[in-house]
C-alpha cells in the first residue's frame, strides 16, 4: 500500500469514527438514554471545543515541533471577536438566524486570531525550545490582560458599536448597551452554537490538519522539526513553514473560542491565562504527542473526567492530578515502559508460534 | 523624584524577592533541564507553613520561617524523588507535564487541608522609615529593606556556595554536562535532590516574605502568579545562570513596579511582558545566557 492511500485511510477513518461518535450521542440524546446524563449533555459543545484546541495545539507542538504555552490567548481572541461580531448582530442589527449569526461571528474569529498568530508568530518563532515557550507564555498573559481592560457597547437601535481600553482610573462611559464589560468579561452574548454546529466545526479541524499533515507542506513542516538544518540545506524556508503551522494552529484556536464564547452565558478573560493553554498541553501530551486520535480522546475524557468525579465531590481536583502524574510515570518511566515491552513481547511470541512465523525483534 | 525615589526602592525590594524564586527556577533547570512548574506551589506551601506555626500555634515568626525551610525541603527532595526522578531520561515535555502534575496536586490538596479563605500574617514588621527630599518625602517600609538585605544575603551565600564548596562545584558540573560528570565520579542523582532541596528552602523564604513583608493574601494559587513572573526574570537573565537570574528577578521587579507608578497599574503585568519579549527577541538566551550550540 503506498503512503498516500495509507494516509488518506487514516483521514477517513479518523473522520468516520468522529462521525459515528457524534451519531452515538444524538441518538442517545433523542433516545433519553440513561448514560446521556443533564450534565453531559451541556457539556459537548464544550468538548468539541477543546477537541479543537487540542487537535490545533498538537499541531503546533506535535507536527511543528513547538511548545507553545499561549494557545489559549488565541482561543480568548477568537471568543471575544466571536461575542463582539455575534451581539452585535443580534442586538444591533437584529439579525434573526442564529446559524448565520454564527457563522459570520466565526469567521471573524477566525481572521483575528489567525492575524494574532501571524503578528505574534514573527517574533516568537525565531527562538527555540523554553524560550520559544515563555514568549508565547507572555504573549498569552498579555491578550489577557489587555482583553481584560477592554469595554465594548452597541446601540440597539443605530446598530454602532463602541469600544474603549481602560488605561488609569476611572471606567470608560461609553453610549449603548454593555456587551463586553472590562474585568466583568462578557455577558448576555447570544448563545448560538449548537452540538451540531460543534461536531461540523471539529470535522473542519481534522480535515484541515490530517490534510496540512499529509500534504507536501506537512512534509516540510515535519522535516523541520526533525533537523531544522537539514531542512534548511534542502532548500525549505523555514520560517514560512514554521509560520504556517503557527497561524492555522492560532486560527482554528480562534474558531475553537468562537465555539465556546458563543456557548456560554458570561465569560472572562481571566479564563483564558496561561493556566487554561496549560491544560490543553496536557490533553495534547497525554494523548500522545503528535496523535491526532490521541488529543480527540484524552480532550473528551479529560473534559468530561472532573464531572465523572463529582461523586468524590472536593476531591475530585486531587484525584485527577495525582492520575496525571501516575498516566506520565506509567507511560514515560522506562522501567514500567521495559515491563510493558516484555509482557507484549512475550504475547506476541507465543501468537508466533503458535501460527510458526518467526519476527525479528530489535 | 521623591516618588521615583519611592518606586526605585519598592522595586529593588520586590525585585530581590523575584530574585529569589527566580534562583530555585533556574538552578533547577541547569542541573536538571526541567521547567520546575510546581516551584510556585512549594512558595505557597511555604507561606502556610510559616501561617501555621506562626499565628496557630505562636512559634516566634524566625523560628517558624526556619521550621517552613525545613518542611519545604523535604517537600521539594520527596517531590524531586516521587515524580521527577523515575523521568530521568525521558522526554522533556514528559516531565513538564509531570510538573503540572505535582503543581495541581499541591494546590488542591492545600486547597483541602486549609481552603480558600485568604489569610495574612506579618514578619519583619518594624514600621516605617522616612524619608525627606528637600519639601517632598517617601515612606519605605524597614520590613522591605531588611528583605532585600536577607535576599542579597542569601545570593551571596549562594554564589559562595556554587564557586567554593565540593557540592557547589559537583552542582556546575552536572549543569555543564551530565554524563561527563558522572564519568568525573560525581553522584548525579544526589546532586539533583541536593538542587531541588537549596530550590525550595529558597522557596519558603520567598513564601513568607510574599505573605509576610508584601501583603499578599495567602491561598493555595498565591504560588501561581510570582511563580511566573519569578520564571520570566529567570528566563530574563538568561535560565540555568545563577547571577542572570539575580539580575533578571531585580529588573523585571524594577520594570513592574515603575511601570505601574508611572504609566499604567492596570497594564503594569503587560508591559512586563512585553519587555521580556523585547529582550529575548533582541537576544534569544537572555542577558547572561550562554549561546546554544549546535552540532550538525
Amino acid at each position: 500500500m503506498s503512503t498516500k492511500t495509507k494516509n488518506m485511510l487514516t483521514t477517513l477513518l479518523t473522520l468516520g469514527m468522529t462521525a459515528l461518535a457524534f451519531l452515538l450521542c444524538q441518538l442517545a440524546i433523542v433516545n433519553d438514554w440513561s448514560w446521556m446524563t443533564s450534565t453531559l449533555k451541556g457539556q459537548l459543545v464544550n468538548i468539541c471545543a477543546w477537541i479543537i484546541m487540542a487537535v490545533s495545539l498538537n499541531l503546533v507542538v506535535g507536527i511543528s515541533g513547538e511548545l507553545s504555552l499561549g494557545h489559549a490567548g488565541f482561543m480568548s481572541l477568537g471568543a471575544f471577536s466571536a461575542i463582539i461580531v455575534g451581539s452585535w448582530l443580534k442586538r444591533g442589527m437584529g439579525m434573526e438566524s442564529g446559524e448565520l449569526r454564527f457563522v459570520i461571528a466565526a469567521l471573524s474569529a477566525v481572521l483575528v486570531a489567525g492575524i494574532g498568530g501571524f503578528l505574534i508568530g514573527i517574533p516568537v518563532l525565531r527562538l527555540k525550545g523554553d524560550y520559544l515557550a515563555i514568549v508565547t507564555l507572555a504573549f498569552g498573559q498579555i491578550i489577557s490582560n489587555v482583553l481584560r481592560l477592554l469595554y465594548v457597547t452597541v446601540d440597539t437601535d443605530t446598530g454602532s458599536l463602541a469600544m474603549a481600553l481602560k488605561i488609569g482610573s476611572g471606567t470608560p462611559k461609553l453610549p449603548g448597551k454593555d456587551i463586553i464589560k472590562g474585568a466583568q468579561g462578557a455577558s448576555r452574548m447570544p448563545q448560538d452554537a449548537t452540538f451540531v454546529i460543534g461536531f461540523i466545526l471539529v470535522m473542519l479541524t481534522l480535515l484541515i490538519v490530517l490534510n496540512l499533515n499529509n500534504s507536501r507542506s506537512g512534509r516540510a513542516i515535519r522535516a523541520i522539526r526533525d533537523n531544522r538544518i537539514a531542512a534548511e540545506a534542502m532548500g525549505l524556508r523555514v520560517t514560512k513553514y514554521k509560520l504556517m503551522a503557527f497561524v492555522t494552529g492560532s486560527a482554528l484556536a480562534g474558531l475553537a473560542g468562537a465555539l465556546y464564547g458563543l456557548n456560554q452565558s458570561s465569560l472572562q478573560a481571566t479564563f483564558f491565562e496561561y493556566n487554561k493553554s496549560i491544560e490543553v498541553l496536557v490533553y495534547v501530551v497525554l494523548g500522545g504527542i503528535g496523535n491526532i486520535w490521541g488529543s480527540i480522546i484524552s480532550a473528551t475524557t479529560l473534559t468530561i473526567l472532573p464531572e465523572m468525579l463529582r461523586s468524590f465531590s472536593e476531591y475530585r481536583m486531587l484525584i485527577y492530578a495525582i492520575v496525571l502524574i501516575l498516566v506520565m510515570l506509567a507511560t514515560n518511566n522506562p522501567v514500567i515502559k521495559g515491563w510493558f515491552r516484555m509482557v507484549s513481547g512475550r504475547i506476541s511470541d507465543r501468537r508466533n508460534r503458535k501460527t510458526g512465523k518467526k519476527e525479528a525483534r530489535p | 523624584m521623591a516618588q521615583f525615589l519611592e518606586a526605585l526602592v519598592n522595586g529593588i525590594s520586590l525585585g530581590s524577592l523575584y530574585a529569589i524564586i527566580a534562583l530555585g527556577y533556574s538552578m533547577v533547570y541547569g542541573i536538571a533541564k526541567m521547567l520546575n512548574f510546581a516551584h510556585g506551589d512549594v512558595i505557597m506551601v511555604g507561606g502556610f507553613a510559616v501561617f501555621i506555626l506562626m499565628v496557630s500555634n505562636g512559634w516566634q515568626p524566625l523560628l517558624a520561617v526556619i521550621a517552613a525551610m525545613f518542611i519545604c525541603t523535604v517537600l521539594g527532595m520527596l517531590i524531586e524523588r516521587l515524580a521527577y526522578k523515575p523521568l530521568r531520561g525521558a522526554p522533556s515535555l514528559a516531565v513538564l507535564i509531570t510538573a503540572i502534575g505535582v503543581s495541581y496536586f499541591l494546590q488542591n490538596a492545600a486547597q483541602l487541608l486549609w481552603g480558600a479563605n485568604p489569610k495574612f500574617f506579618t514578619i519583619l514588621d518594624y514600621g516605617n522609615l522616612t524619608v525627606h527630599i528637600g519639601d517632598s518625602q517617601f515612606n519605605i517600609s524597614i520590613g522591605k529593606l531588611l528583605s532585600v538585605a536577607v535576599s542579597v544575603a542569601i545570593m551571596v551565600g549562594l554564589s559562595l556556595f556554587t564557586g567554593k564548596t565540593r557540592i557547589g562545584k559537583s552542582m556546575r558540573a552536572v549543569s555543564e554536562d551530565r554524563g561527563a560528570a558522572q564519568l568525573m565520579g560525581i553522584n548525579v542523582n544526589a546532586t539533583i535532590a541536593i538542587t531541588f532541596a537549596i530550590g525550595s528552602a529558597l522557596a519558603a523564604v520567598a513564601g513568607a516574605m510574599l505573605v509576610g513583608v508584601y501583603g499578599v493574601q495567602l491561598s493555595p494559587t498565591t504560588g501561581a502568579m510570582p511563580g511566573i513572573k519569578a520564571f520570566t526574570a529567570a528566563v530574563f537573565g538568561g535560565i540555568g545562570s545563577i547571577p542572570g537570574a539575580m539580575i533578571g528577578g531585580i529588573l523585571i521587579g524594577l520594570i513592574e513596579i515603575l511601570v505601574g507608578t508611572f504609566v499604567s497599574t492596570d497594564l503594569k503585568d503587560a508591559l512586563t511582558f512585553a519587555v521580556l519579549i523585547v529582550m529575548l527577541v533582541a537576544k534569544p538566551t537572555g542577558l547572561l545566557g550562554k549561546p546554544m550550540r549546535e552540532k550538525v
